[in-house]
């Protein structure tokens, strides 16, 4: 099971609203790369990896990536926090305040939501293993996208802080990768 | 002398057991990966007492921070006080 911390993994504080770097930034919450597919994907892969390492790296990752997915959506609820209908409108939010007022919703930077196809599991630990490393990838690659349409410091530091956590995944996935090839290495019998 | 945990303002704790408790995630993953190396262990365990004792001054203080039994509460039920960690930020 899972229980909630009352606190943010980074602290996020941030002074000024700014609705076009809300619109984009929430793509890190439901789009393709983002923290929420990230935090599926790896969750839903854990069942079948074939080590206590795997299945605990796995776990752990797909978990401090849902304290991720808090973080994005703090940064969107304080980005947009104040923001009145037309603002939002001008902003190129209107729909989102149509469908959800000022609440965070998983969709991508043009508002196409969340879907179970951004995350792959084929049950097999070097295929699953190679997606991860490739996800971190994109996901470090959005953040700097991400770091070039802002010049709000408070901005800037909560995306490096989770640029720099991809990544550090990414090397622990690449271990693991490296580990689970050995593993199937000492299996062989010729 | 460093200032005891106890010693610390609400912030300055709060600043304390974020470190502490990102030491503890990042040291978590690498121990995930080798199992085997000691100094991580170490580390590991040195943080997580640390953390401990952090997080209990700043419950004892200021209410429950994990749900589900993870600490008491006075009267009232602590645990819905505001504000929310989105809304304070931290």
């Amino acid at each position: 099971m899972w229980n909630y911390d009352k606190k943010l993994e980074y602290p996020v504080k941030i002074k000024n609203k700014d609705l076009n770097m809300a619109k984009f930034l929430v793509t890190q919450y439901g789009g393709p790369d983002g923290e929420l597919g990230a935090a599926i994907r790896y969750l839903n892969q854990r069942y079948t990896m074939p080590t206590g390492k795997t299945k605990g790296l796995l776990t752990d990752i797909g978990t401090e990536e849902l304290a991720h997915v808090e973080i994005i959506c703090a940064m969107v609820y304080q980005l947009l926090k104040g923001a009145t209908p037309d603002e939002l409108k001008a902003a190129g939010l209107g729909g989102n305040y149509a469908q959800h007022d000022n609440s965070p919703f998983p969709t991508d930077a043009n508002g196409v939501p969340w879907t179970a196809t951004y995350i792959a599991t084929l049950g097999n630990p070097i295929a699953d293993l190679h997606e991860d490393l490739a996800a971190e990838q994109k996901a470090k690659i959005t953040y700097e996208h991400l770091i070039d349409l802002t010049d709000d410091y408070d901005v800037k530091d909560v995306l490096k802080f989770l640029w720099a956590r991809e990544v550090i995944h990414y090397q622990r996935f690449g271990e693991a990768l490296v580990d689970v090839y050995d593993l199937l290495d000492k299996k062989k019998y010729y | 002398m460093e200032k005891t945990y106890n010693d610390l303002s609400k912030k300055e704790l709060m600043t304390k057991i974020h470190q502490l408790k990102f030491a503890a995630i990042d040291l978590n993953l690498y121990l995930d990966n080798f199992p085997d190396n000691k100094r991580a262990l170490d580390d590991y365990n040195t943080v997580t007492a640390k953390l401990t004792s952090a997080i209990d001054i700043y419950e004892a203080k200021y209410g429950p921070q994990t749900n589900f039994g993870g600490s008491q509460s006075k009267y009232p039920w602590q645990w819905v006080d505001e504000p929310w960690p989105w809304e304070i930020g931290e």
